[in-house]
């Protein structure tokens, strides 16, 4: 196959563990279970993996420990780390190297255990690495995720007068899809009131403004589109995708805006859409302002209207004009590994396939997004947008 | 009185490059990095300018005034903490916490001024608090 050049890549295989609490496991196996369920998910064999993809929830260094307990043999690999959104960056890294020629059949997979392990990532401020150069500037004031978003929702009601009983129709929708997910976390149906009654953790973010804690993972495959032709499931190309990184700027910013803005527009540019186009969305919802922040910057609504656009219902599918996170997304369906990234590919794969929940399925999906948000939005962050379409 | 921050502040990690600021913030002062080649100050204090990437960067002194850009009120640690961005008078926007304020009257845009307190292992690190207005002291009285 050499000097070979594919028309394009295409996800094969996708897998979600439907463990939500994994105390007698470890991390590499629950990579192995994952793996092996998207190699089942694609009617392939294991042997013909030859391209890795993983990130910081991996044990050990880089690709190098999975890479060994499964016993892959490889011809490329990359360990990208942008939190949560790695795996969306992964899908696209995947698809450049067989573009390149550099691999044929890529697996990417995401496990943890943090709700076996006590990890409360949300509320304690933590060090990542002591030369992280802004530390010293930072770790004195408590600064954890909750709180970091919750200054941005701060600032976005102070600029644009959006209110807690908007924000909490995200996770009033995303609970509404919920209940038609067995595997899922929290399966009862909130209302706002529920939402806004809820204790508040960091103002203005209440409780069930938050994502669940789970143990987990999932996993992609990604193929050559000439292979994913001789296959016997439905083709999902990666039709356009988009890496931004935002950040402090010195000190000059503004927290109302996410790197979406940028991985977005650059997404929508090469797949020659906008978001008037997309049918069914994943939107990374560590928090629900998160949603409601990435939803303005990829274009669904002008910067400021978001509460106005999620209010009423609009993301619950069936009912609105944006069916959004419809396995029950971070806030009610799972969150493995803290990392909400690989989740939001697969119920878009899902939802191309035909294959989510009936009650929830958006009928002929041809067209979706998945979009991940991994670091903070409050200090610095990758931004990661895939737009994908079944051929 | 106010909610007093009571909250054990973390030792930050000082480094030979940041020990100007650290040493000034003993002192009362606190200290921002300006960038001599293109003039702009910037947060958090580096050697290399993050606008034009010289290194040719100096430590300027800053009013210590400010607004609060944004704001929450962390209700689920105990004690209660208050982090903050606060926009300086010079320009850029800093991490924070707010000290001796009411949690409830908090208000993004309300003036704030430096104060220095004491972390776990005694190094002195910059945290604001609300201006008193000639209003609010009369209000007081």
């Amino acid at each position: 196959m050499k000097n070979y050049q594919p028309a394009s890549a295409c996800i094969i295989g996708a897998y979600e563990h439907p463990t939500r609490y994994a105390p007698d496991t470890t991390v590499a196996s629950l990579h192995a279970d994952v793996a092996l369920g998207a190699i089942e998910d694609a009617g392939i064999g294991l042997g013909d993996i030859d391209g890795y993809f993983c990130s910081g929830d991996a044990p050990g260094m880089g690709p190098t420990s999975i890479a060994e307990y499964l016993g892959l043999q490889l011809t490329y690999f990359d360990s990208t780390d942008v939190g949560g959104a790695s795996y969306l960056s992964l899908v696209s890294h995947a698809k450049q190297a067989i573009m390149a020629g550099k691999c044929n059949v890529a697996l990417i997979t995401l496990a943890g255990r943090p709700l076996s392990e006590g990890v409360t990532t949300g509320v304690t401020p933590r060090i990542r690495s002591i030369s992280q150069p802004e530390i010293q500037w930072e770790h004195p004031y408590g600064v954890a995720n909750v709180n970091g978003y919750a200054m941005c929702a701060m600032r976005h009601m102070h600029d644009y007068g959006t209110t807690s009983e908007q924000l909490a129709w995200i996770k009033v929708a995303a609970s509404h899809h919920a209940q038609h997910n067995d595997l899922a976390k929290l399966r009862d149906v909130v209302t706002v009131e529920d939402v806004i009654s809820s204790p508040l953790v960091a103002d203005p973010l209440h409780r069930l403004d938050c994502c669940v804690i789970t143990d987990g993972g999932g996993a992609i495959i990604v193929a050559r589109e000439d292979i994913a032709r001789t296959l016997s499931r439905p083709i999902v190309r990666i039709r356009g995708a988009g890496e931004a990184i935002k950040h402090l700027s010195g000190g000059y910013f503004d927290l109302t805006t996410s790197g979406a803005a940028i991985s977005g527009k650059l997404a929508f540019e090469e797949a020659g859409l906008t978001a008037q186009d997309i049918q069914y969305a994943s939107i990374y919802d560590s928090f629900t302002i998160t949603v409601l922040i990435q939803l303005e910057d990829l274009g669904f609504c002008p910067k400021g209207e978001g509460g106005r656009f999620v209010e009423d219902g609009n993301l619950i599918a069936g009912f609105g004009k944006l069916p959004c996170n419809t396995g029950g997304g971070g806030l009610c369906n799972n969150h493995p590994a803290n990392r909400g990234g690989m989740t939001k590919i697969i119920e878009a794969v899902r939802q191309l396939r035909g294959e989510a929940n009936a009650a929830v399925q958006v009928p002929d999906c041809s067209l979706a997004l998945a979009q991940g948000i991994g670091g903070s939005l409050a200090t610095r962050h990758g931004s990661s947008t895939l737009i994908l379409e079944r051929i | 009185m106010s909610d007093t921050l009571v909250r054990k502040i973390p030792t930050p990690q000082i480094d030979a490059q940041s020990r100007p600021f650290w040493d000034a913030a003993k002192e009362g002062v606190l200290l921002l990095k300006s960038c001599v080649s293109c003039g702009k100050t910037h947060w958090y204090p580096r050697k290399h300018c993050p606008f034009c990437a010289s290194s040719n960067t100096q430590w300027t002194q800053a009013s210590g005034r400010g607004t609060v850009y944004t704001y929450s009120i962390m209700r689920r640690a105990k004690p209660a903490y208050v982090v903050a961005y606060v926009r300086l008078e010079e320009g850029p926007t800093v991490l924070t916490n707010l000290v001796d304020v009411d949690f409830e009257r908090i208000k993004v845009g309300q003036a704030v001024h430096v104060l220095f307190l004491e972390s776990e292992d005694g190094v002195h690190v910059p945290v604001f608090k609300p201006v008193i207005t000639q209003e609010a002291a009369n209000h007081a009285e």
